[in-house]
């Protein structure tokens, strides 16, 4: 790979099947040949980083995993240094991602109504003009001068920000304030220890809350739903858990969906084939959509066990933390036929980007809506275009993955479909 | 072709009722519902094994 790796303060890995970091610029660059390197000799890598760490890569034990919430607890679901107090179990930070069963269902089936597909639908039109507002800038841009532009920051990124931000009733301009704070959850966990208190998610969210509270939670938006429904006991949801999921639904959303628009521009802008085909087919859209998510499924979850167990034949102690790389999942030969080839018409194609077992991601309907109209609106726009440099592409460290730096060249602004 | 459908592995990824909404409609909170009891209409065959082949719970199977 030429893609750049920046300077980091984590110590160098010897061995990825004996000392891994996902939090290592170098795995953010390579991590796909990672895999599969690790896949073939390992399967079940280990390191003694972050306190203990397991990173499974064939697709059998990600679902085992995934599927077995009595050994593998969702109590800690980002890895690092510290393990979350073993007494916020069973609700955890943010419900109800970080929630083990029997209080999980409870926390979700709340949630489900808002983002089922039907639901999620209605947002298409946003989320539609958003991205032609943003083309427009762009194309602004390019005709001040260069045809070259970050499709990551320029386009990528504020996609989901404002529609989240409009779901959840807060104001768009803090969509900078939003990616701060999830550069630091998500991307760098642990790295942050002497940050200002007033400058934090929590400072931030307590503040837009009490708000909320004192003005009535009287509106359609996800904010106000949570501090007026009632839980299955008749009773409201407590502040930790209105406050928990609110963090969940603003951080879960953005880093996410934009990995996955940066890193389909990533891949079109290499694949002139891929680019003709999406303009002159519209029948392969569906299928070339979830192509996408299997090659560059960007989230990576956590478990920690819950007891001594094994892995793939490997002993696993409780309190161990686990990555779950559906990432992983989706390149095993074993579960895909050409696993390592992306097929923009693969009709058999039963990939775990949105997870496995009962914690599927809540925020998938909204995540693929974006997906789609994002690359439809941006193909339509500039159906031609190619890396700009692929030295200065520059991919997010952590558990989740994707292109924060992506300038392409856009070619031949008059081809036309 | 026989379709059938198993509620307690759906989890709502909706892969189905994006393929064929002909076969497959969502409740309110996300879960696929079976529009055909048993037999697929000869014209659907080719989406039913679609929505099997695509399923990531493997929640569906169709029979020839």
């Amino acid at each position: 790979m030429t893609d750049t790796v920046p300077e980091t303060k984590r110590p160098p890995v010897e061995d990825w099947a004996t000392d891994f970091d996902h939090t290592h610029p170098d795995y953010a660059a390579n991590a796909p040949e990672i895999w599969d390197d690790l896949r073939e000799r390992c399967p079940v890598a280990h390191t003694e980083r972050f306190g203990g760490a397991w990173l499974p890569t064939k697709a059998e034990d990600v679902r085992a995993i995934a599927e077995d919430t009595d050994r593998f607890s969702s109590r800690g679901i980002i890895i690092n240094d510290f393990r979350p107090e073993l007494d916020i179990a069973p609700r955890g930070y943010a419900p109800p991602i970080t929630s083990d069963p029997p209080f999980h269902q409870e926390a979700r089936r709340l949630l489900l109504p808002p983002f089922s597909p039907k639901k999620i639908a209605e947002w298409e039109p946003m989320a539609r003009a958003c991205c032609r507002e943003l083309l427009d800038e762009v194309e602004a841009e390019l005709a001040a001068g260069g045809d070259v532009v970050d499709a990551a920051t320029a386009y990528a990124q504020d996609i989901p920000v404002r529609v989240i931000a409009a779901m959840l009733g807060l104001p768009p301009e803090d969509g900078d304030k939003f990616r701060v704070f999830i550069h630091r959850i998500l991307e760098t966990p642990g790295q942050h220890e002497d940050l200002d208190p007033g400058e934090t998610l929590v400072a931030y969210l307590s503040e837009k809350i009490r708000e909320r509270r004192e003005r009535g939670a009287d509106g359609e938006d996800l904010i106000s739903y949570l501090l007026s429904v009632e839980g299955p006991d008749g009773n409201r949801l407590s502040d930790e858990h209105v406050f928990g999921t609110i963090a969940l639904l603003l951080i879960a959303g953005i880093d996410t969906t934009w990995s996955a628009i940066g890193a389909s521009l990533w891949h079109l802008a290499q694949h002139p084939d891929d680019r003709r085909r999406w303009v002159e087919d519209p029948d392969v859209r569906l299928f070339a959509i979830e192509e996408f998510l299997r090659f560059y499924a960007p989230v990576t979850m956590a478990r920690l066990a819950a007891e001594d167990t094994e892995v793939g034949g490997c002993p696993v102690k409780k309190e161990d933390w686990l990555l779950l790389s559906f990432p992983s999942y989706n390149r095993d030969p074993e579960a895909f036929e050409q696993a390592d080839e992306f097929v923009i018409d693969r009709a058999r194609n039963r990939h775990s980007a949105f997870g496995l077992g009962i914690h599927r991601c809540l925020g998938s309907n909204l995540a693929r809506l974006e997906l789609t109209v994002a690359i439809e609106e941006w193909m339509e726009r500039f159906p031609d275009f190619e890396l700009a440099d692929p030295g200065t592409v520059r991919w997010s460290t952590g558990q989740v993955r994707g292109p924060r730096c992506l300038p392409v060249r856009v070619l031949g602004r008059e081809v036309s479909a | 072709m026989k379709i059938s459908y198993d509620r307690d592995a759906c989890q709502g990824h909706n892969r189905c009722y994006q393929l064929a909404p002909e076969l497959f409609d969502v409740d309110e909170e996300g879960y696929a519902v079976l529009l055909v009891t048993g037999e697929v209409p000869a014209e659907l065959e080719e989406k039913a094994k679609l929505c099997a082949d695509n399923c990531p719970e493997f929640a569906i199977e169709v029979e020839a």
